[in-house]
């Protein structure tokens, strides 16, 4: 058994945190670990994985995998199982992350843990904790079917560096042209100065209280000077003030960065879910029975048009 | 065109969530149609108002009760409903299983689905539908244009938004923001009561994954609130920022 996986999740050459963080987590088994990068120009990229402690580096080149696509992805992938025989694989819970896993898993008819939040795995054997329920409640679920496949919710584990080999290994390159089947048309990036929501260290969220966009700005002037995330309830979102892809709470993003900051949210349970797993919750509202007060570590009854200003002051001497 | 949309039986989203014996208790639980899937039957309904869909078929599995959730997409406007029976503890491999077994015998052109359960939060069963059925899929969408055998799907995408184009029959999953689910007019609730619904067990499949336990976060526990000038409280804040969470300030 050629030890844990982790699938590199990564445009452009771009790797996203949560790749460190699932070779730091994989570490912790014991066992070999190596990264799985597929791309265009990513050989370069190998060090950088060895430096968190991969001891192996296997990279595939093409230009059929420039960018993600399922088709030609899970072809190369699943050639790759045969070929090496991994004990696990574990991907990011993004997006692309979760699509490609699914695809795989089935194409495997094996199991797939997604979105964990904890993982532990041995030989033939993963126990992972997911959110359910948007974290209001956990379960912990057993996969055997080989290999152990897992989606990892970014910002949960953290990132230790160690030294691996880092030996670059070079499959064959199984995938072609005609395992493609979703042509990508177009991508715009979403241009923000600011980090993405579900893997900032500070998020600053806004809801009702905001009264409309100026409020938001308030919210996003404290978001700069932290240089945080910006979210929103979804009474934010609803009212159109902010994008829907900066909700949080049960029918949007969960987030849990080190410190999350709810101005004028009173934090309605389907809120809660999105953001209670966070290290250290501030809350600023007018209404001292907000519920949002019963998860936060630091709470002011106030107006947040007066108070965050100030904040802002505060933070800047 | 036939469009076909799965839909599952979810908690509402506000519900307070309790163990009973071990495991998720459903009692005085609200169950709406996992808001998702909402979504996906709207935009189904859409596409027969426009002219492009002719039927709209909505398919559940899980318990008897599910059939709620079918009876409320067709007061919004589908024209009948399959109901896979299938224990409701069914894991993502053997929903995708059964669900894929009734996908088969309909033979749509589109397949519709939430890319996500409020309940579960896997976000698997609609791409292992399409694994199975051999077809193509995009994940959450956002629009969906149908012309020339071809669906041209907007995506929300890691870090931007992506367009994509596929052949269809196709599997295709929402996100929410696509559009706004309508509420099923009296007039809708009357209909439904008469439109057709059939009801087929499950196919057998082995579960690919187990759930050992379930249990609840712990409880994050109040901890100071303070009540004071806006100066005074921000000052406060701002210490407690600096030196507990020890942010830094760009």
């Amino acid at each position: 058994m050629a030890g844990t996986w982790v699938f590199v999740e990564q445009r452009d050459g771009n790797v996203r945190k949560v790749t460190y963080e699932m070779i730091s987590k994989a570490k912790t088994f014991g066992d070999e670990v190596s990264a799985v990068v597929f791309g265009k120009g990513v050989e370069g990229l190998a060090a950088d994985f060895a430096k968190y402690g991969a001891d192996k580096v296997y990279v595939v080149e093409g230009d059929v995998f420039a960018n993600y696509n399922t088709g030609a992805f899970v072809a190369q992938i699943a050639a790759m199982i045969q070929e090496y025989n991994p004990n696990a694989i574990l991907f990011a819970h993004t997006f692309n992350g979760r699509d490609f896993a699914s695809r795989l898993a089935q194409k495997l008819e094996a199991g797939l843990a997604t979105d964990v939040i904890d993982a532990e795995i041995s030989a033939g054997k993963g126990v992972f904790t997911r959110a359910i329920y948007a974290g209001k409640a956990l379960a912990k679920v057993e996969i055997t079917t080989s290999p152990i496949l897992a989606t990892v919710r970014a910002g949960v584990f953290e990132v230790v560096e160690g030294a691996g080999a880092g030996e670059v290994v070079k499959p064959a390159v199984a995938a072609t042209d005609a395992d493609v089947y979703q042509t990508v048309k177009s991508f715009e990036p979403t241009v923000s100065a600011r980090p993405e929501l579900t893997e900032a260290d500070v998020v600053v969220s806004g809801g009702r209280g905001c009264k409309g966009p100026e409020g938001i700005k308030i919210v996003e002037e404290l978001a700069d000077l932290l240089g945080a995330a910006v979210g929103g309830s979804r009474a934010a979102i609803d009212s159109g003030w902010l994008g829907h892809e900066l909700q949080v709470g049960q029918t949007g993003k969960v987030v849990n960065p080190n410190l999350y900051i709810a101005a004028g949210i009173s934090g309605a349970i389907q809120h809660l879910a999105g953001m209670s797993s966070s290290k250290f919750i501030a809350a600023i509202n007018t209404d001292p029975e907000a519920p949002i007060f019963n998860v936060a570590d630091f709470g002011v009854v106030g107006d947040l048009f007066k108070v965050v200003p100030l904040l802002c002051e505060e933070l800047k001497k | 065109m036939k469009v076909l949309v799965c839909v599952k039986q979810t908690f509402d989203t506000e519900a307070k969530i309790e163990l009973k014996d071990g495991k998720i208790s459903d009692a005085g639980i609200n169950l709406i149609i996992n808001p998702y899937d909402e979504v996906a039957v709207e935009g189904a309904i859409q596409l027969k108002e426009k002219g492009i869909a002719k039927e709209v078929v909505v398919l559940s599995a899980g318990a008897d009760k599910a059939m709620d959730a079918i009876r409320t997409a067709l007061a919004m406007g589908a024209d009948r409903g399959i109901l896979v029976k299938q224990d409701t503890a069914a894991d993502e491999y053997q929903r995708a299983v059964a669900l894929a077994a009734a996908i088969k015998d309909e033979n749509p052109d589109l397949i519709l689905a939430g890319h996500v359960a409020a309940d579960d939060g896997s976000s698997q069963v609609p791409t292992r539908i399409a694994e199975i059925l051999g077809l193509p899929h995009v994940n959450v969408i956002t629009n969906i244009e149908i012309a020339d055998g071809k669906a041209v799907c907007t995506s929300e995408a890691d870090g931007g938004t992506q367009v994509t184009e596929v052949s269809i029959p196709a599997v295709i999953s929402s996100q929410v923001s696509w559009n706004e689910p309508r509420y099923p007019s009296m007039k809708g609730i009357m209909q439904a009561k008469k439109k057709p619904v059939a009801t087929i067990d499950a196919v057998a499949a082995d579960a690919k994954s187990t759930i050992v336990e379930f249990s609840l976060p712990p409880a994050k526990t109040a901890g100071v609130k303070i009540e004071e000038d806006p100066d005074v409280a921000a000052a406060k804040l701002g210490d407690w920022m600096k030196n507990t969470v020890k942010v830094e300030v760009k």
